[in-house]
């Protein structure tokens, strides 16, 4: 078996999410190689040897540095074709999700998407997800190969190997139609701290936070733990919040090692895009909200008064 | 310009969604609606031909002929006709298996501009337009926050993961919409009345020129082993704030060695 991980940058740093699924890749198949797609990435290719990867393949051309599915989906599967990969892994995100749907349709390839898990199952590849809400959990497979997986964010960890991967040459030959759509203007977010995928403690604000002005108390706490703030559909719907970091159904997947949430009532539309946090730390006044059915840790009361003093807590025992 | 609009029919949210034990398919024998995400797809649409003052916005679809009461929801508000690809030979078909059926149907219609919603309500899927586009060989730009067109261009902005990003694209194109781009109208009653009036076809897979063995489980490749319950979280604690909650936290926090 060989498999092929598509290693997502932003910048100068490879996605954590990517690195993760390298490493859970080289554990399920000793043959695992990573590629990286994009213009000026070849300096890349180290961090990627240490992560997990036998080789890295480094396709650099012109047309492939603006963020756009298509070149890539021309370039890896060029890449699969020529070296026979079964299997090519993703993580998750805007881009990722865009590459593997047309590679779907490029290679005929069957595509499993928001997997939590994977395993080696005597030379057969079963991926585990859970559906409907986060109510059942799926054990999927695949009747051919290539075998094509999109895995949730934050599904593993990245772990430092040591060794450092061989690192390979390929070209990619971007088709006309893959070139239609430009990018013309792109704008990083301006966030002092880590977006909310990346961020391993999210402290979360609800309805239940009651103004924009509060979030302040939210964003303190977030500092002295050194992580990030993140919202619910509610808080953006109402302008409060950024978008950016808003979670759940038609925000963004997360799994955080902590989620604190503060006014938040822990509705099914955001609990799916949170509820494989490792830890759930909830405060709300309301005692039947049911963000209390699923959190490790609860406290019925008002946030304006126990997040302040959290804080001060945290900052103490830091020193 | 003729515009295509995929829409789906899924069993309708709530407590009562399940997979049949059986087939390890979605049961869709209960309450059934249109994919909530579509609905800004539809409007998207309508906005592009009202803009422009002609236009004809086409529902593509694939699913069972029931479907086609779901469907009307988007004829009601204001969608020309529905094409619904519907044949016993497409059950059980995954993400390869449909954008065949639907690439054909659209490639049918000769559609200038395609639009998908955000994802599936129900197999969580946020991929088909990607695979569409690549088998109608058009460019795609996917998760719109912030669209316009005109005179056959495409302007979008979308949110990833790093930022803003404005593409652009002539048409013909595919295009998919976050539920932030637009608020979906709501069908007037002279909409719910005309609605089933408008033209919906039901066609076969060999309609839309799609072999049987590309449809359907022939046609897939990929396949669902085992269902299983989700594990429980384990013990969950909950206290009332006396004074003494955030302490109560911290002693928590520092007992899972986040502080």
């Amino acid at each position: 078996m060989s498999t092929l991980v598509f290693l997502e940058h932003n910048g100068s740093t490879i996605t954590k999410g990517s690195l993760g699924v390298l490493g859970k890749a080289a554990s399920v198949d000793p043959d695992t190689a990573g590629v990286l797609v994009g213009s000026g990435v070849a300096g890349l290719a180290d961090q990627a040897g240490k992560y997990g990867a036998a080789k890295v393949f480094v396709i650099d051309d012109a047309s492939l540095e603006a963020p756009l599915p298509q070149p890539r989906v021309d370039a890896i599967a060029g890449l699969v074709q020529a070296q026979g990969f079964d299997n090519v892994l993703f993580a998750a995100s805007v881009l990722a999700s865009d590459i593997a749907g047309g590679l779907s349709s490029r290679l005929g390839a069957g595509l499993n998407w928001d997997l939590g898990d994977i395993t080696n199952d005597g030379g057969e590849l079963v991926g585990r997800r859970s559906a409907l809400g986060d109510t059942v959990l799926v054990d999927v497979g695949w009747t051919a190969t290539p075998r094509l997986a999109l895995f949730r964010a934050g599904s593993f960890d990245p772990s430092e190997s040591g060794a450092a991967g061989a690192v390979e040459n390929a070209s990619a030959d971007v088709q006309d139609f893959s070139q239609g759509a430009k990018l013309t203007a792109q704008d990083q977010e301006e966030s002092s701290g880590p977006s909310i995928e990346e961020a391993d403690i999210l402290v979360t604000g609800g309805r239940g936070v009651g103004s924009p002005e509060a979030f302040s108390e939210l964003e303190d706490l977030a500092k002295a733990l050194g992580g990030a703030v993140a919202s619910t559909r509610a808080v953006v719907d109402s302008g409060w919040y950024p978008y950016a970091t808003q979670i759940g159904q038609t925000g963004k997947v997360v799994s955080p090692k902590l989620y604190i949430g503060a006014g938040v009532s822990g509705a099914i539309q955001h609990k799916v895009g949170m509820q494989s946090s490792q830890t759930i730390v909830s405060i709300n006044k309301d005692g039947n909200a049911p963000i209390f059915e699923f959190s490790d840790f609860g406290v019925v009361g008002d946030l304006h008064e126990v997040v302040p003093k959290l804080t001060e807590l945290v900052k103490e025992r830091k020193g | 310009m003729k515009i295509a609009v995929c829409v789906k029919e899924v069993p309708d949210s709530g407590p009562a969604r399940k997979i049949d034990p059986g087939s390890k398919r979605i049961d869709r024998s209960g309450e059934r609606t249109l994919n909530p995400f579509d609905l800004n797809a539809v409007e998207a649409a309508l906005k592009i031909r009202e803009a422009a003052g002609d236009g004809e916005v086409v529902l593509i679809s694939m699913g069972q002929p029931k479907a086609l009461e779901s469907i009307r929801k988007a004829l009601a508000m204001g969608a020309d006709r529905a094409v619904l690809v519907s044949d016993d030979a497409a059950a059980g078909s995954d993400l390869v298996a449909t954008s065949a059926v639907l690439a054909k149907a659209i490639e049918k219609e000769g559609a200038e501009l395609v639009i998908f919603g955000q994802q599936a309500s129900d197999g969580d899927g946020a991929v088909m337009w990607a695979a569409v586009a690549d088998r109608l060989k058009m460019p795609v730009i996917s998760q719109i926050s912030e669209l316009e067109v005109s005179g056959g261009n495409v302007k979008a902005k979308r949110q990833t993961e790093f930022g803003y990003d404005t593409i652009e694209a002539a048409v013909p194109a595919v295009l998919s919409v976050s539920d932030a781009v637009n608020e979906p109208r709501f069908a007037s009653l002279k909409g719910i009345m005309g609605a089933k009036k408008k033209p919906q076809d039901v066609v076969s897979l060999a309609d839309v020129g799609v072999d049987a063995g590309e449809a359907g489980e022939a046609g897939s490749k990929t396949t669902v082993l085992n269902l299983a319950p989700p594990p429980s979280r384990g013990e969950t604690v909950k206290v009332e704030d006396d004074g003494s909650g955030a302490q109560k936290v911290l002693e928590f926090l520092m007992e899972r060695k986040y502080v």
